[in-house]
């Protein structure tokens, strides 16, 4: 299909708007010229942006809300965590061009497509880290709080949440930097986000600046949200540094 | 289910191109694991030898998962152009933080113990390196490749994304080869994948030293697996 319109397509000079010395820029493909950017900034990236934060949010929140029922479940009955860990590990194991393709029959070219397989690759990792986190709170502080007459459902959102946290927090930061990368792919099928810049930028016969632009800003992306979660995680876990101390 | 069914059928009516994409994607990803373990490994073991540089070299990996592949091989192609090495370079960007890091953590996590015996015995820097200090940290080294190798095949299906061949472009090619050939592309990823565990695995287990067999071989500094390539690391390479 991409590989068909690339070898069909001549030397497209793509039409972008903007005048003067931008036009040169681009008409030359250099690798990254910063007036077309600029230019093209809100048009163009911003809205890009906001869709890709969109799309993410969405499959984090939904992917979050299913892990975390799914991981008391397996915190309360531990039979369930095998087939659960099962079903969730098949899901991310199947490479992301695949699980959009294998959706687009049932859910077309959507947004749903898109966010059920992103919300799949989000659930291993969220699960499997919070039913960790849960199963991470010491015997002894369990013991203590039971002693102290709480009830279970007490114990777990006073006790055994609280402890937990920092585990659900470094899950989260894995799953958005995932999730903002496979993100990228998603636009595969549908319309949205930084990855809808770089495949129309490769079908424009390689405009290297979007592509430069997009890219660049994807990784920027991810890289402030892992930061984000860094810090979220020292906040969180201020026991961690005190002790190190 | 029939689709299953079906797509396992695609394997032998296409073997032809299987295989030619099959060899495609193993070209590529070869060839990044190869470029990338010639800058990795000689720098992170470098630098856990002399212990230094830990923040950089721990870090490196925690950045590099956070890059998203397609953004790297965009950025690649922008800066490049599109292409065979323009995209190898793209997966090689990929694969060097997590054998960076695994190098540098193992040689730098080498019990100082026998390091300090080495020296007592009288062997110089470069012998306690060669003969000590690298055949204990060879399987958590070899954890780090055999985790980048299966991310880089993973991602190697990218590559059709962008125009280029390999077992994606059958994935990509809904058009042409249906819902059976995605499925079946899908597959041949997957195991291409597994073949590489398995084969790292058994490479891990012949270069580690006897006397070290059966002692688990992650450190606190190992990488974890991004989607697609969990095939046979079932929780056993993630924290």
């Amino acid at each position: 299909m991409i590989a068909a319109a690339l070898a069909a397509a001549g030397p497209v000079i793509p039409d972008f708007g903007g005048g003067g010395a931008s036009d040169r820029c681009v008409s030359e493909n250099a690798s990254f010229c910063m007036d077309w950017f600029r230019e093209n900034w809100s048009d163009l990236f911003v809205p890009a942006l906001r869709e890709h934060v969109k799309l993410t949010v969405i499959a984090i929140v939904i992917g979050f809300a299913i892990s975390t029922v799914l991981a008391l479940l397996a915190h309360r009955l531990r039979w369930t965590e095998k087939p659960i860990t099962v079903v969730t590990g098949i899901l991310y194991t199947i490479p992301s061009l695949a699980l959009f393709q294998l959706l687009v029959p049932i859910t077309k070219l959507s947004l749903l497509t898109a966010e059920i397989a992103l919300v799949s690759y989000t659930l291993l990792i969220l699960f499997r880290n919070m039913l960790e986190g849960l199963r991470g709170v010491p015997a002894d502080v369990r013991d203590a709080a039971r002693g102290m007459g709480l009830t279970d459902r007490q114990v777990l959102w006073k006790v055994e949440l609280p402890l937990a946290l920092p585990a659900i927090v470094a899950g989260l930061r894995i799953a958005t930097v995932t999730i903002i990368s496979l993100a990228t792919v998603a636009a595969f099928v549908v319309n949205e986000g930084l990855g809808r810049l770089i495949f129309a930028a490769i079908q424009s016969d390689v405009f290297k600046t979007e592509l430069v632009a997009a890219g660049g800003l994807a990784v920027a992306m991810a890289l402030f949200a892992d930061a984000a979660f860094v810090l979220l995680q020292r906040r969180l876990t201020p026991w961690v540094r005190a002790r190190a101390r | 289910m029939s689709t299953f069914v079906d797509a396992l059928q695609f394997i032998p009516d296409n073997s032809d191109l299987i295989w030619r994409k099959t060899v495609e994607h193993l070209e590529l990803s070869g060839a990044a694991i190869a470029v990338s373990l010639l800058i990795a490994i000689p720098i992170g073991v470098w630098l856990g030898h002399i212990h230094r540089g830990s923040f950089v070299a721990i870090n490196v990996a925690n950045i590099g998962r956070s890059l998203p592949s397609l953004a790297i091989i965009a950025i690649g192609i922008g800066l490049l152009g599109l292409g065979f090495v323009n995209t190898m370079l793209a997966l090689v960007v990929l694969a060097v933080p997590p054998m960076l890091t695994n190098a540098y953590v193992a040689v730098d996590g080498v019990d100082p113990n026998a390091v300090d015996a080495a020296r007592g015995m009288g062997m110089r820097p470069r012998e306690v390196l060669l003969r000590v200090e690298l055949p204990l940290a060879l399987p958590l080294i070899f954890a780090g490749i055999r985790t980048a190798a299966v991310y880089v095949i993973a991602t190697a299906t990218l590559w059709a994304v962008t125009g280029g061949g390999g077992l994606g472009e059958i994935i990509v090619n809904q058009a042409s080869y249906r819902i059976e050939g995605v499925v079946a592309g899908a597959m041949c990823v997957a195991a291409l994948a597994l073949v590489a565990e398995v084969t790292f695995a058994a490479l891990q287990r012949a270069v580690t030293p006897r006397g070290l067999r059966n002692t688990p071989p992650l450190g606190p500094g190992a990488a974890v697996l991004p989607p697609g390539e969990l095939s046979a690391t079932q929780g056993a390479h993630t924290r």
